[in-house]
């Protein structure tokens, strides 16, 4: 097509009020029509409603438009719309360029009218001499394979595995622990209806271990992720147990016969004991011991081996290594949820200094029937029973010192909490809280029922946890030091055992995690979903998708319906057999490519072969994922990246370089 | 380009469309201010960024350039934001050459998070750029094509 016969349609969108309000669309829209080769420019006041839509598709057809313009809001919001509706009117849907006049201006330069318009203009340039470059792409089809990996088997875990499962497609539920579960199964009782964690979610477990359609890879982590969307390879990495799963049967004369002890940092959160070979909880699943060789005596001094000699199997194995298992999947569902907050981080709550000052965890420990005490309340003597309890909310949330999120959970775990210690003791109980948050269904009134049951709620900060008396009702107390905020006066309340509602934190090595997998990290450290209202569980990488509290402090029924969400969405994927992969792809011109090689080793994708029989670079079209990084860097400017192109982006350029001030645009008669 | 005498800058940004081009969205979505002198352009990765892009912008009246990316460790693509660093290193050596400021020619990075950073430098730039005055490169740069010089800076 030689350059006069191409014809583009502008199309400037009102967004009602949103752009309207502040750029002049008409004058943008009337101004616009100067530009090179526009044909016809409109202003309208819902570019993406129906209406908007078809009136593209209509002036394609009654215009013989080439090339379309949208000036509306952000690519990332509608560039898809648009381009479906180019496609409708006839045209290939690449011929077709937006201009984000909403959040990259009306939006942000609400004070300044004219600058907002000028800058309109002259992003509506750019996008009508980038446009004129543009070249009809087609979507690379590729296959979907039905297998789906997900990450982390924690109840979101979990429930997405089952939800896929169950519609008759694999999946490998990878978990870095030896048994799947999550925080749930470290805990009591669940809030607001109090019934048995264990209860709820061990039927789902054994369920998981034992589908015909899920694969358990526990005690293992991915190391490496390659491909995209239908296409993943995956490296897992499965940690040694020592033991052999087809051997062992879970009799338990292991972790009996096994000399060392060990204190439990994981799942007893420090308040108990396992063995150097065990088995985190009674219901683990898979219900293999795994050995902990940083503990096992044998590994220390040689000697021992005495599991080996009582298991009646034959299943320990201390020469077993680690083992490398190469995934071929589909999509992808990361469900790693997430670490608790330090205490210690706090010195003056005395964490660690005050042996009684306990975290929500252990606590949740210590109630549990199967926990350390047997469900007892119990100080950390492991006997006395305490006459008062305090419970520190915000523990780490909602300050800016630590976390300025708000976790979302505390309030209603910390009611759960003075519920099971009146249940339980006849102690006196005192929430110190800043807000009460009980926000979903059933929450507020069992905030009512804790009340009733004669719970003390303190509003106001806790500055301070010490066991300095200043009178003789304080002796052998703690004493929670805060400001009432209701009656305006310091309090100071004694008690012999404090619980501090630690916050939701991202996991620790969150960032590592999201970065193998191509989602991003907010900047409260939890993964970003694609939208936060409309695409909760999708991520901006095609075919990876997040669940649970990987994403931002959650309850369980949230934490499950994302799992749910993140399951439906996979399967509608693999519904459609095939999917359509952006062409913004590389291609290497072979003809005047010198064969020098710079661009081999610039690909982060390893995309790149040189080809020694005819001396040239090649580009492997489904590893190549866009980035441009070759084409910026071929010394023979032959490289092309195909919707980023040379041509384009200096089109663009000299489109928005041009003088907005004037009024008729003058760039367009010195185009190069 | 000025209007009534006061100088306004023109800037024009490269936004890398993972990280900073969203982090300009959540600005907007977030309705946070800043001053209109940035003209934006959306490219995949800072590692797509090739130095004639910044000379053809400042040819063509820029007043500056900001490059911006997704943080170091945290590009899409890997790492073509470090391959962003190092071209960005030899450009500011050409560009000194010139005579350029340093100020005229930045890059940061923005996170998609961080709309707030991604205002506060676009404001921060624009004082800066406000305060240097206009570049004018066709009035300093008269007899020579432009071009040709951004074409041998790419390939120095
Ligand atoms: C003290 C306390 C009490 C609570 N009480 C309640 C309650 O009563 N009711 C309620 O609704 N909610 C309660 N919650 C919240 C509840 O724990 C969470 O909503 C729920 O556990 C979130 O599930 P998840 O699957 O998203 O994350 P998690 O439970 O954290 O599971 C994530 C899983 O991923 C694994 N993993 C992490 N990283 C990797 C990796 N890189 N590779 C492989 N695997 C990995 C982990 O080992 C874990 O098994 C409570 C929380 C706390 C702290
Ligand atoms: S994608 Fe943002 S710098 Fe590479």
């Amino acid at each position: 097509m030689s350059e006069n016969e191409k014809r583009v349609g502008v199309y400037v969108c009102h967004c009602g009020h949103n752009i309207a309000g502040t750029v002049d669309v008409e004058h943008v829209a009337e101004w616009a029509y100067n530009l090179p080769n526009v044909i016809i420019s409109r202003d309208n006041k819902f570019m993406c409603a129906s209406t908007g839509q078809e009136q593209i598709e209509e002036d394609v057809k009654e215009f013989n438009l080439t090339h379309v313009v949208v000036a509306s809001c952000s690519p990332h919001m509608h560039e898809k719309t648009f381009r479906n509706a180019v496609e409708r009117s006839g045209l290939n849907p690449y011929l077709f360029e937006m201009a984000n006049i909403r959040e990259h201006a009306s939006w942000v330069h609400p004070d300044d009218q004219d600058g907002a318009t000028s800058k309109a203009k002259a992003l509506v340039s750019a996008a009508v001499h980038r446009v004129l470059h543009h070249e009809e792409l087609t979507p690379m089809q590729v296959e979907i394979r039905p297998e789906v990996l997900i990450v982390g088997g924690g109840v979101a875990g979990i429930q997405a595995a089952l939800e896929v499962a169950e519609a008759g497609h694999h999946v490998y539920l990878v978990e870095r622990e030896p048994s799947i579960g999550g925080h749930m199964a470290q805990l009591d009782k669940t809030f607001p209806t109090l019934d048995c964690s264990a209860c709820i979610l061990t039927p789902k477990m054994f369920d998981a271990g034992s589908h015909p359609n899920i694969t358990l890879l526990t005690y293992a982590e991915v190391e490496q992720v390659d491909g995209y969307v239908g296409n993943f390879t995956v490296r897992v990495r499965k940690k040694a147990k020592m033991v052999h799963e087809d051997l062992c049967t879970g009799c338990g004369t292991c972790w009996e016969k096994c000399p060392k002890k060990v204190i439990d940092t994981v799942f007893e959160s420090g308040l108990g004991y396992r063995k150097a070979i065990y088995r985190p909880f009674p219901q683990a699943v898979p219900k293999y011991p795994v050995i902990d060789v940083e503990t096992c005596i044998y590994y220390d001094t040689g000697k021992c081996r005495a599991c080996e000699k009582f298991c009646p199997t034959d299943a320990i194995d201390f020469e077993m290594q680690d083992e490398i298992v190469n995934l071929e999947v589909g999509n992808i569902i990361v469900a790693t949820g997430y670490d608790l907050f330090d205490p210690r981080r706090i010195p003056q709550y005395g964490y660690g200094r005050h042996e009684n000052v306990f975290t929500s965890m252990e606590f949740e420990r210590l109630v549990n029937a199967a926990g350390p005490s047997d469900g007892r309340v119990v100080l950390r003597d492991g006997e006395t029973t305490p006459q008062s309890v305090a419970i520190i909310h915000c523990v780490g949330s909602r300050d800016k010192n630590y976390n300025g999120h708000c976790s979302a959970i505390c309030c209603m775990y910390s009611l759960k909490f003075a519920h099971l210690v009146k249940e339980r003791t006849e102690a006196e109980v005192y929430n110190f809280y800043i807000d009460m948050r009980t926000i979903a269904k059933g929450y507020e009134e069992f905030y009512d029922r804790v009340l009733e049951e004669g719970a003390h709620f303190i509003r106001g900060k806790v500055s301070e946890i010490t066991d300095a008396t200043h009178a003789s009702e304080e002796e052998g107390k703690l004493v929670v030091v805060a400001e009432d905020t209701l009656i305006g006066k310091q309090r100071r309340v004694p008690v012999d055992m404090v619980i501090l509602a630690v916050a939701m934190e991202p996991r620790a090595d969150a960032e590592e995690v999201a970065h193998r997998f191509g989602i991003g990290c907010g900047d409260t450290g939890f993964f970003t979903e694609r939208h936060p209202k409309l695409d909760p569980v999708a991520t901006v990488t095609e075919g990876v998708y997040i669940a649970g509290a990987c994403q931002g402090p959650k309850d369980i029924p949230d934490a499950v319906a994302q799992g749910s969400a993140a399951a439906a969405r996979v399967l509608s994927v693999i519904s459609q057999r095939e999917v359509a992969l952006e062409p913004v792809r590389a291609t290497i011109d072979e003809e005047h490519c010198s064969g020098c090689r710079i661009c081999n080793t610039m690909c982060p994708y390893h995309a790149i072969d040189f080809i020694e029989a005819d001396s040239v670079s090649r580009v492997n079209p489904a590893l190549c994922k866009g980035c441009g990084t070759c084409v910026a860097a071929c010394p023979s400017q032959v490289i092309s990246g195909a919707h980023f192109t040379f041509d384009q982006l200096i089109a663009e350029i000299d489109g928005i370089m041009v003088d907005v001030n004037i009024d008729e645009p003058l760039v367009a008669a010195e185009m190069v | 380009m000025s209007e009534n005498g006061t100088f306004k800058p023109v800037i024009v940004g490269f936004l890398c469309n993972w990280c900073s081009y969203r982090a300009a969205d959540l600005a907007g979505t977030s309705r946070m201010g800043y001053p209109a002198t940035l003209r934006d352009i959306r490219i995949m990765c800072t590692g797509r960024l090739d130095p004639t892009f910044v000379l053809r912008a400042l040819e063509k009246g820029a007043d500056g350039v900001l490059i911006m990316g997704c943080h170091p460790g945290q590009c899409h693509y890997q790492e073509g934001n470090y391959k962003a660093i190092r071209r960005f290193a030899l450009l500011k050596r050409t560009l000194r050459q010139f005579g350029i400021e340093e100020e005229r020619v930045q890059l940061h990075w923005a996170s998609a998070a961080e709309g707030v950073e991604f205002a506060k430098t676009v404001a921060k730039m624009t004082e800066e750029i406000t305060a240097l005055g206009p570049l004018e490169w066709s009035r300093n740069w008269p007899n020579e094509d432009p071009h040709i010089y951004a074409e041998e800076a790419a390939h120095e």
